[in-house]
């Protein structure tokens, strides 16, 4: 791992943090995350930054017990799948039981640290 | 254009084998390959070769000549590096270029050192298959990523762990007489209900192990085949590959894999055949959920009806359609960069009858290798046909 940044996620997840989390949007509508230069859907180069939506909602979650070791003292841990509208999202669920999880669950997006080395990440709370 | 042949196949013993270099297998599948083809390797004109985590296992790279070299062989060598689809995408390049006459004869194959970095350093080099930014840094894993396709395809479809249970009990049952499998003990539905989970609802007994092999094919034009007299009677009649975005979170579909679908298409109408066609099949069955997304997408089930085929008895060797006759993925073995060309092996020899499971299918002509990478961002599907 190196400790230089990587432009535009770390923008990104500058920018959830404060709650002014984004989106890249082309002209035919299509989300993506940065950092882009053409729509991955469509390859449109016609791009621009939109506001995330305020709370996303869970399509698909699990319950990580076997991790890597750069999240061995997290572990069990809910990773998911949040659709914001036009983009989804993968992040780990917070204040929140992994039983309790569920599909259709509505999040907010947020960005945390792991336990095991204190790195960033993104995070869903529980709404 | 003639097809080209499966000339020789060779493997090695897939399971647990860490103090064994990626070089030392690899020898061995390819000089058994070339053993096994019978033809001059002073012929071979070319390697291609497929491998995933050497950087991160053995600190090497660049390994296309070293294989080369390995096997004896002073010709130009690539690696080909798709995650668990590198070999299919190498024979993939190996058959175009001996289909547009580019070469006659050519060793493709792959190899993979898993073991000696232990599961956890193994589960870190398997999930940066993954995208980096969007997913390894959410902490997902390759059976979490999996487990979020489980989930999502129980959601939509229906289907349960028991659904899942016997997709790993067929397959283990399958490699039961296979020598080169890694699991040879048959297990139950309760002992893979009860094993513990990985990545809910993917337990132990969802995963393929976590194996140390090697497998090489040797290809060769039909007429190189017919001038040298080779016994070769297994051609490749069809190829095609398919991609489809590289995070989950990108995808139309979590419980579809469009890659499988575009290379299945593609490969059925190079071979002029359909989905009714295929006698029996090799599948990417890294996890259970695996082996019934790759069924739905080659067009054998209807999306949705996959999950049970299993359970009613479809794609066990005595099924209509057995798929998995080697043990698959999940009990063969699967040392990632030699899957691709190991389902290309394990077919070829259940088509010329010299497979453990060969009885099986005895009148079988047709056959499908689907090979695929990450979460099916990548995906590979070869048609293999009994010529004469």
């Amino acid at each position: 791992m190196t400790d230089a940044r990587d432009d535009k996620y770390d923008d990104l997840l500058d920018a959830i943090a404060e709650g002014e989390g984004y989106y890249i949007e082309c002209d035919n509508g299509h989300g993506s995350l940065p950092p882009r230069l053409a729509c991955p859907q469509c390859g449109s180069q016609d791009i621009s930054e939109e506001p995330l939506p305020d709370s996303g909602e869970i399509t698909t979650h699990t319950t990580v017990t076997v991790p890597t070791p750069q999240f061995e003292d997290d572990a069990p841990y809910v990773t998911a799948i949040a659709d914001f509208g036009p983009v989804s999202v993968t992040g780990q669920i917070r204040d929140a039981e992994p039983e309790d999880v569920e599909t259709g669950d509505v999040v907010g997006i947020g960005v945390g640290e792991t336990v095991t080395n204190e790195e960033r990440l993104i995070v869903f709370e529980p709404r | 254009m003639s097809d080209p042949r499966v000339a020789g196949i060779g493997l090695t013993h897939f399971g647990k084998h860490p103090e064994r270099t990626g070089r030392d297998m690899f020898a061995e599948a390819g000089l058994a390959a070339l053993d096994d083809a019978g033809a001059d390797p002073d012929d071979v004109e070319a390697l291609y070769y497929g491998n995933f985590m050497g950087e991160l296992a053995e600190h090497q790279g660049h390994q296309g000549p070293l294989m080369a070299e390995a096997v004896g062989l002073d010709v130009p060598a690539t690696r080909y590096e798709s995650a668990c689809a590198s070999s299919g995408v190498a024979v993939r390049e190996a058959v175009k270029t001996v289909r547009n006459g580019e070469a006659d004869l050519v060793l493709v194959g792959g190899a993979e050192r898993m073991t000696n970095i232990g599961t956890a350093g193994a589960t870190d080099a398997l999930s940066i298959a993954a995208d980096d930014l969007y997913e390894i840094r959410a902490g997902m894993t390759f059976p979490g990523a999996y487990a979020l396709m489980a989930r999502a395809y129980f959601e939509q479809h229906g289907g349960s762990r028991e659904d899942l249970a016997e997709i790993a009990v067929k397959n283990h049952e399958h490699a039961l007489p296979n020598e080169h499998a890694q699991m040879r003990q048959e297990i139950t539905v309760e002992d893979a209900l009860d094993a513990p989970i990985i990545a809910d609802p993917l337990g132990l007994y969802d995963s393929c192990p976590i194996t140390d092999g090697a497998s090489a094919v040797v290809v060769a034009s039909e007429e190189y085949a017919e001038e040298h007299d080779l016994d070769a009677p297994v051609a490749v009649t069809g190829t095609g590959q398919g991609g489809d975005k590289m995070a989950l979170q990108d995808r139309q579909y979590h419980a579809r894999s469009p890659a499988t679908e575009d290379a299945g298409e593609e490969a059925y109408a190079d071979a002029g055949i359909g989905p009714d066609d295929v006698d029996f099949l090799e599948v990417h069955d890294c996890f259970t959920i695996a082996e019934v997304l790759a069924l739905e997408g080659l067009g054998l089930y209807e999306v949705g009806e996959a999950i049970g085929a299993a359970g009613r008895g479809e794609t066990t060797r005595h099924g209509d359609l057995p798929v998995n006759l080697s043990g698959g993925l999940k009990a063969k073995g699967h040392p990632v960069g030699a899957t691709g060309a190991a389902q290309v092996v394990s077919i070829t020899k259940l088509l010329e009858g010299r497979h453990q499971r060969a009885d099986d299918v005895p009148d079988a002509t047709t056959a499908l290798a689907h090979n695929a990478g990450g979460t099916v961002a990548s995906a590979t599907v070869h048609v293999l046909e009994v010529q004469e």
